[in-house]
């Protein structure tokens, strides 16, 4: 099955239910290791992008999403603005002049999203970080969407990137904020591969 | 959570309109973008500084924007970055022909914000940025396995150095080389006694027990680097003051500014006795206090606590630190 502009809309209002529900989770986990506000200002973004979307027409994929990108780098703030709006610039930019888009497609829009978050971040594998998350479920959209199946690959993106966020929790985080406690950072869950697989969870249940 | 507020979603926006009804003899502020503005900013061919970050550390950075200091400051939420819109229209708003340098406290969201936003002015192609990142905390120790040293007192310090050295007229370059030569020669360790309580999270950051304090805390309430019992003053004194001397290291015959800064809920009477302490350390290790600031600059909400910051300083730090300044945090000389 493949996806157009509505159902891309779809899958950006479900993520920005599922951030509104999880917004006090994400602050909670982030006060552990960071500074107690990535719910609060995830969930600012996602307002201001279903403000924009109730506002605005998009023709294109590319559109849409390079608009939901600026949208949440103007009104983030801290480090997920700068990372999620990248992930969205990009992934809009991989779509440009695609309209049906398919499980490739999808998939190649996902990983120039990451390869974006990933330069602006310089995250590796192990830093405990939104990367974590979205390694595997790269690699598990990759397999399972191998034949053309975009609700499998979706749906093993998501729980790839669920075990993901599972295993940053004994990680001693090496980028962001969280890598000033060293040590005392294992035993906490990643507050942004948490959201990450919020993100992904919401493109297998809306788009899959 | 008690707090002197309406609502937690407007802390910052009220926060703005009393800096400006306060202080509109020295700025003006954009709510919109909340930007805090020199009053008579953009001065001919004066350097812009900017600086900027997320609020609860006042008087930093609204507080320090006036003559012979900053010429902007953008506020983010409290804890959390500026967003590129912000910076790009700060920029704008202070270029006078000269240029604009970005004073950046090194903070993964301060730095990629900016870096954004620094893309975006050369994507314009209009004005000339350079950008200077603090980082002089001491209490994070392995930088190959962090976000790097976080930015903290020296910030204030290079704020009042740099925007004297733009205020004399001199180029962009030279005025980003002094920002880079202050950072590198200033140090700093923070500690606290209380966790502090962020409006929109309702509780408190972390937990301490009223026999603990934290010891290599930045400003942000992100709990340090060693849980210690609580010691007297001298004590204290010394696991902040031992780590920023051997850090540099400063010794014999050195001149610095020395900074003891409260952290927002420890009050000045507490802050002497620090400094006294301080000083009393520096004076054993041959160290010569040029000059001093002691009070809450750069702060964590209410959190109680402090930090130090020594800078090692020549001649021309020291005459740039005395020449005139008038912003609403700090005042002198004119």
């Amino acid at each position: 099955m493949a996806v157009d502009v509505r159902g891309l809309t779809g899958w950006l209002r479900a993520f920005a239910d599922s951030i509104s529900e999880h917004a006090a989770e994400l602050t909670q986990l982030d006060a552990a290791i960071g500074d107690a506000d990535h719910g609060t200002n995830m969930k600012r973004g996602m307002q201001a992008v279903t403000t924009m979307l109730d506002d605005s027409e998009f023709e294109t994929a590319d559109a849409l999403l390079k608009k939901v990108g600026m949208t949440l780098v103007s009104s983030v703030g801290g480090a997920s603005g700068p990372l999620y709006g990248t992930f969205f610039l990009r992934a809009g930019t991989a779509l440009a002049d695609t309209t049906e888009i398919d499980a490739a497609d999808f998939g190649a829009a996902l990983r120039a999203g990451v390869e974006g978050m990933v330069a602006r971040g310089k995250a590796e594998l192990g830093d405990k970080t939104l990367y974590d998350a979205w390694a595997p479920a790269l690699t598990a959209y990759d397999d399972a969407g191998a034949d053309g199946d975009l609700g499998a690959a979706l749906a093993a993106a998501a729980a790839a990137a669920a075990r993901g966020r599972d295993e940053t929790t004994p990680m001693v985080a090496r980028k962001g904020r969280a890598s000033y406690l060293g040590e005392r950072s294992a035993g906490h869950q990643d507050p942004g591969a948490t959201s990450t697989t919020l993100l992904l969870e919401s493109a297998a249940a809306s788009l899959g | 959570m008690k707090k002197l507020i309406n609502d937690p979603a407007d802390v910052v926006k009220e926060a703005l309109l009393g800096i400006e009804a306060a202080h509109r003899d020295r700025v003006r502020v954009d709510h919109e973008n909340r930007i805090v503005y020199r009053a008579d900013a953009p001065v001919q061919g004066k350097v812009g500084l900017i600086s900027g970050g997320g609020s609860g550390h006042e008087p930093m950075h609204g507080g320090f924007v006036g003559l012979g200091m900053l010429d902007a400051a953008c506020a983010g939420e409290v804890f959390t970055s500026p967003v590129p819109d912000q910076m790009m229209a700060a920029t704008k708003g202070v270029d006078g022909g000269a240029g604009v340098l970005h004073i950046v406290k090194n903070y993964t969201g301060d730095v990629m914000n900016f870096e954004m936003a620094a893309e975006m002015a050369a994507a314009d192609a209009g004005t000339e940025v350079l950008s200077v990142v603090t980082d002089d905390d001491v209490a994070v120790q392995d930088s190959l396995y962090t976000a790097g040293r976080r930015g903290v007192g020296v910030t204030v310090l290079l704020e009042k150095i740099v925007g004297a050295a733009a205020e004399e007229g001199r180029p962009l370059a030279e005025v980003a080389d002094l920002a880079r030569r202050v950072n590198d020669h200033g140090r700093s360790m923070g500690m606290a006694l209380t966790s502090c309580t962020v409006p929109s999270a309702g509780k408190p950051t972390f937990d301490l027990s009223e026999t603990d304090m934290e010891l290599g805390v930045g400003i942000h309430g992100e709990p340090g680097r060693q849980r210690l019992p609580v010691a007297p003053a001298k004590d204290v004194a010394a696991l902040l003051v031992d780590p920023v001397l051997q850090d540099l290291p400063y010794g014999q015959g050195d001149s610095v500014i020395a900074f003891v800064n409260g952290m927002g809920g420890t009050p000045l009477i507490e802050l002497y006795i620090m400094f006294h302490e301080v000083s009393q350390l520096l004076e054993k290790a041959g160290v010569t206090v040029a000059r001093s600031l002691v009070g809450s600059y750069i702060t964590s909400l209410e959190m109680a606590g402090c930090s130090v910051t020594l800078l090692k300083a020549d001649d021309e730090l020291v005459r740039l630190w005395d020449a005139p300044v008038n912003t609403p945090g700090l005042r002198w000389g004119v």
